[in-house]
């Protein structure tokens, strides 16, 4: 019974949740509805993930209301993956989340950041998983409120003026993506994805459809901070609170990367019409360009949250890299990347939460000797900033070595070798955080400073183990995302 | 000068997507922009609505003499569209007001020169 | 417990004996007690597993897959065994000198040091018993991550830039060459398994062969081919037993171990020779051996002298994987163990001069074999060993070696090994000579340790007992017993041949 409406849940335990915290106005019990929620939402993605594997493509009749007039929910397994990737990431951070903010707000305020966190949550795993255009547009633009807000709510300033910025980039994207579905709904006459990507072969050359591609592209980009459109991320990630940086680099421009593959794969069919455009070339350039200038200017940030923030531009880049192929591999490497990056960076993140925590600043200069104050959280970041390198044994190297295949199969050596320039950046930048942690001496700050609490280390360590354990053993990872990429070059949907 | 006229609806909104996102990209006052972004939301509104009237059509309820009936589709896509929209007026009107306080200006350029100093 | 066991155990011993000793940090003689019983057990166990693949058996655990064409797996083969014997014993005998010198010299942060240690040689077994690449390469960098702290451990400007040039050598040699290396060769051969005759034979032309031997030899930036050979000489701001456990027990070895390895096993020697893509080596790996050598001359500091030995003497390795005949196979094998008895004697003696004298230039030694006799003496036995005289363990694997130079052809080895012997002699010889012959410095109390040991080197006639003043027991059992051990090799190559000859072993 209850599996038959999972599909529902997913979306309606966060979405119930939410208010639930705003009307209870007490920190922590809307801290415990909020952790109940998401992990909740946690076991109806797995649960999902199980019947999708058991019985293929699930559609769900939103209300009881036949698609195509009703609005569907199509779960199959491109959009499982991603929903687990979603729930489970801020299935860590949730209970993270407890200490920062108390320390922050007081009870009513907590309250409302739950409720804010509960709300972006909804709406990101309403993006996911509805099959339904303007579904999408409504979700999107959910998440998108709910994250303006977390983000205005970080300590510095700045974040005010971060958070404003990214509204206006986010509703300018937002819009850009009402005017693709609108477009492709006045050629096709349905919302409904499933029927777009059987109206759209038909028409797919004339000049609104292309219309809707470009205007649909544009948009998402901006959503998933694609260079050069990544304007808004570094100062957001870098000024939000540490929960927020965390869960925005690990669901937000995630699920960005899902549009996108939704929309070039799945509607407009099979990847056969997304090589026919020049959009392979456009993203193959923009990612390099991405990999290359975002880690360069990573190298040379002395907020160190604003150092990842770079890094997470650098990384999206070898997802869309990925996606350009529009090979098996290809779109493997994106996904695989897409979950291990998530991983990583939420996790990273994390752990800078716990540094600022007790230490109450991101210069780099103030972090220095903070390796034997805080032993466990700058091991956890040394593991994570690893995996980011690409090193064996961690989850990172997975994802380079699906890269590098795709990019042998299609017998582009010169992309091999840029890749593997780019982990040496990453290298550097990463090197930079570890020797001004374990070799310089302590600086004032970071003289009185003591390990992190327990409730931050453990979730964050969650993560930590997760990329350990994703680069030993990728069933669920490359073996899952494999077959998601086949779906989607087979245009099953 | 007819296909102009046909077409009116759709030359109409081209004129507010790109006046709208003209104000957004080219104004620094943040109220300003966030008019510009209003501006530019309109136009997608009309987008989706005008190719939704058929002439001579009506509300689609069954009844004697009527078989012209509209798409009422894009009405309930529009409204929801914007209820939207004035959230984000909302939202950003209200983060203007917090910028302000914290910071005595909402010009960017000025925002700038003191988020440097900072 | 069959071996297959006890290859599981060599991983899980020293791991959690790191644990272990991380636990009794405190108690200083707790915590050395558990590192050499940990060492002990460690080479017992390895010891058990080496009757069975002397008869040709090859224990392995078949592990898992972590994604297709990438798997975690184990298997001894005879070039890994004696990899294993080696770092497993070596570690007992430098953790006996650790002891000494690190409390000799006061060292800090030492419970750190003995617990990076631990982790260094499970990674060192991880890579002697590793089946493939993949799992080679995941332990070859966590060799590499777990010895960083130890080149670092001064934690002063100079340590920190050799330890990042360390670091940033091995990492990026690994990352640009390296790995694609090992994915080309998966691409090429759809397997990474280490296979007695190799996988690339009718998998790879000639010159594909050629430019993957390439990114193997500097992939691999263990092994110090020139002129990748520059975080060895700056890592040499470590305390002596990290020095030993660089150049003698670990690092460097697994380095020529992993492109001994890759030559038999991934490239075969049959598939080499046939195409003649590693004879640019011969020439690199004999320049490299050369240059290191002329280097070495131009060297005060004794560290930095060895350290360039050791350059030179990698090049012998490489030689001789390059060359890929059986007879040369077997000496590079042979030499990774004859100079890692040699050479940790050497580095150990060094260690011992800065224990008890604290000096650490060659100009500075006159005369000092009078004060400290047994750790000369040593340095006499281990030098000869490197030159490759006999009757020390040294003259075997160089004899093998220059015998596969001729049976390739390569007749200008055979040379370059002579000139190679001759400049060996030139800059180990001299500081012998120095320590014995020539009368110590009469300005040198201020350089000394302070008690007039070198004003009572000057008195001859006081008696040896009066005059000695050697470095603590704990240092100086040690290096004697390596010096005895390069002397015991050179009677039994038997074993070491019977043992490798199993590497060249192709099933048909």
């Amino acid at each position: 019974m209850i599996a038959a409406h999972l599909p529902a849940l997913q979306v309606v335990i966060p979405l119930i949740a939410a208010p639930l915290c705003a009307i209870l106005r007490r920190g922590t019990a809307a801290w415990v509805i909020a952790v109940a929620a998401n992990w909740l939402a946690f076991a109806v993605s797995i649960g999902l993930l199980f019947r999708v594997l058991d019985e293929g493509v699930i559609s769900y009749a939103m209300g009881g209301w036949a698609p195509p007039i009703g609005i569907e929910y199509r779960v199959d397994l491109i959009n499982v993956f991603v929903l687990l990737v979603v729930s489970g990431v801020g299935a860590a951070i949730i209970p993270f989340a407890r200490k920062g903010t108390e320390a922050r707000f007081d009870s009513t305020n907590q309250a409302w950041f739950y409720t804010m966190y509960l709300l972006a949550l909804t709406g990101l795993l309403g993006v996911t998983i509805t099959g339904d255009a303007f579904n999408i547009f409504v979700f999107l633009e959910i998440s998108s409120l709910a994250s303006y807000v977390m983000i205005a709510m970080g300590r510095d300033k700045r974040a005010l003026t971060a958070a404003y910025q990214y509204l206006i980039m986010g509703t300018v994207g937002a819009t850009f993506i009402v005017i693709g579905i609108g477009l492709l709904w006045a050629m096709t006459g349905t919302l409904n994805l499933y029927d777009l990507a059987q109206r759209i072969p038909d028409i797919e050359n004339t000049r609104p459809v292309l219309a809707a591609l470009a205007f649909l592209t544009v948009g998402i980009s901006l959503k998933l901070a694609l260079f050069p459109l990544h304007l808004w991320l570094p100062n957001a990630y870098a000024y939000a609170p540490a929960v927020t940086s965390a869960f925005l680099a690990g669901t937000a421009t995630k699920v960005g990367i899902y549009l996108l593959l939704r929309f070039f794969f799945t509607v407009f069919g099979g990847g056969g019409f997304f090589l026919s455009t020049p959009l392979p070339e456009m993203f193959l350039v923009l990612s390099i360009v991405a990999i290359f200038a975002a880690s360069t200017v990573a190298l040379f940030q002395n907020n160190v949250k604003r150092m990842f923030a770079y890094s997470s531009v650098a990384q999206i880049g070898f997802i869309t890299l990925g996606i350009s192929y529009a090979t098996e591999t290809g779109l493997t490497a994106a996904l695989v990347h897409l979950m291990n990056h998530a991983i990583m960076k939420a996790g990273i993140f994390m752990l800078l939460g716990c540094v600022i925590y007790r230490l109450a600043s991101m210069r780099i200069d103030d972090m220095a000797g903070i390796g034997r104050k805080m032993p466990f959280t700058m091991a956890g970041i040394v593991i994570l900033g690893l995996s980011l390198i690409g090193a064996p044994g961690t989850s990172g190297f997975i994802s380079k070595f699906w890269l590098v295949l795709a990019a042998m199969e299609n017998g582009q050596w010169w992309l091999v070798a840029l890749i593997v320039i780019a982990s040496l950046i990453t290298m550097l930048y990463v090197g930079r955080l570890v020797e001004a942690a374990y070799f310089r001496e302590p600086s004032e700050k970071a003289k009185n400073v003591r390990e992190a609490p327990l409730a931050m280390l453990i979730p964050a360590y969650v993560l930590v183990a997760a990329t350990i354990y994703l680069g030993l053993d990728t069933t669920w990872s490359a073996g899952l995302a494999q077959d998601a990429a086949a779906s989607l070059l087979s245009a099953a949907y | 000068m007819t296909t102009i006229l046909a077409d009116l609806n759709y030359w109409v909104t081209v004129f507010l997507l790109v006046g709208g996102l003209y104000i957004v990209v080219a104004h620094g006052n943040m109220i300003k922009k966030l008019v510009g972004l209003s501006i530019f939301q309109t136009s997608v509104y009309l987008l989706f609505i005008s190719p939704g009237k058929v002439l001579g059509g009506t509300a689609p309820i069954i009844a004697e003499g009527f078989d012209v009936y509209s798409n009422p589709l894009p009405h309930v896509l529009i409204l929801t569209a914007i209820v939207v929209g004035v959230a984000t007026i909302a939202l950003g009107l209200a983060l203007v007001v917090r910028i302000h306080k914290s910071y005595g200006t909402i010009e960017e350029d000025e925002l700038h020169d003191l988020e440097s100093d900072a | 417990m069959t071996p297959s066991d006890h290859i599981l155990l060599a991983l899980m011993i020293p791991t959690l004996g790191a644990i272990l000793i991380a636990l009794t940090g405190r108690n200083r003689n707790l915590r050395e007690g558990v590192t050499l019983v940990t060492a002990g057990l460690l080479f017992g166990n390895v010891l058990q597993i080496l009757p069975a693949v002397l008869e040709g058996a090859r224990p392995e655990i078949s592990g898992f897959e972590v994604t297709p064409g990438l798997d975690i797996a184990f298997q001894v083969e005879p070039l890994g065994m004696l990899f294993g014997l080696i770092a497993s014993f070596l570690w007992i005998v430098n953790s006996f000198y650790s002891i000494g010198y690190m409390r000799g010299n006061k060292e800090p942060r030492q419970t750190q040091f003995y617990v990076a240690f631990a982790v260094a040689l499970a990674s060192a077994m991880g890579i002697a018993f590793s089946a493939n690449l993949f799992t080679l390469f995941i332990f070859y960098e966590l060799l590499t991550l777990s010895t960083y702290p130890l080149v670092a451990h001064h934690g002063d400007a100079k340590a920190r830039n050799g330890a990042r040039i360390y670091l940033l050598i091995l990492l990026s040699t690994s990352i640009v060459f390296f790995i694609p290396a090992i994915l080309w060769t998966l691409s090429l051969a759809g397997t990474l398994d280490f296979t007695p005759g190799g996988i690339l034979a009718g998998n790879a032309d000639a010159t594909t062969t050629a430019i993957l031997l390439a990114l193997f030899a500097f992939g691999v930036g263990k092994a110090a081919l020139m002129p990748m050979h520059k975080w060895l000489p700056n890592a040499m701001v470590a305390p002596t037993p990290v020095s030993a456990l660089l150049h003698a027990v670990a690092v460097v070895k697994a380095g020529v171990f992993t492109i001994l390895k890759v030559s038999v096993y991934i490239f075969g020697s049959d598939h080499l020779l046939s195409t003649g893509a590693s004879e640019w080596l011969v020439y690199v790996a004999t320049f490299s051996l050369l240059a290191a050598s002329v280097i070495a001359l131009t060297k005060d500091n004794l560290k930095a002298r060895l350290a360039y030995s050791t350059v030179s003497q990698l090049g012998y390795i490489v030689l001789g994987a390059a060359i890929a005949t059986p007879l040369a196979l077997i000496g590079a094998g042979m030499h990774i163990l004859m100079h890692a008895f040699g050479k940790i004697t050497l580095f150990f003696v060094a260690g011992a001069i800065h224990t008890a004298t604290h000096k650490t230039e060659v100009s500075q030694l006159n005369g000092i074999g009078r004060i400290m006799p047994f750790t000369m003496g040593a340095f006499f036995i281990g030098a000869l060993s490197i030159i490759g005289l006999p009757p020390l363990g040294g003259a075997w694997s160089k004899l093998y070696i220059a015998l596969g130079g001729m049976d390739g052809d390569y007749w200008f080895v055979v040379a370059a090994l002579m000139i190679s012997s001759l400049l060996n002699v030139a800059y180990l010889m001299p500081i012998v000579v120095r320590a014995f012959f020539r009368p110590p410095d009469p300005d040198d109390n201020g350089h000394g340790n302070g008690d007039g040991h070198s004003v009572a080197a000057v008195n001859d006639r006081l008696s040896l007992r009066e005059r000695m003043a050697e470095a603590p027991w704990f240092c100086v059992v040690p290096l004697c017993f390596t010096a005895i051990a390069c002397f015991v090799l050179f009677f039994a190559p038997d074993v070491v041949i019977q043992l490798l000859e199993g590497m060249l072993e192709v099933p048909q």
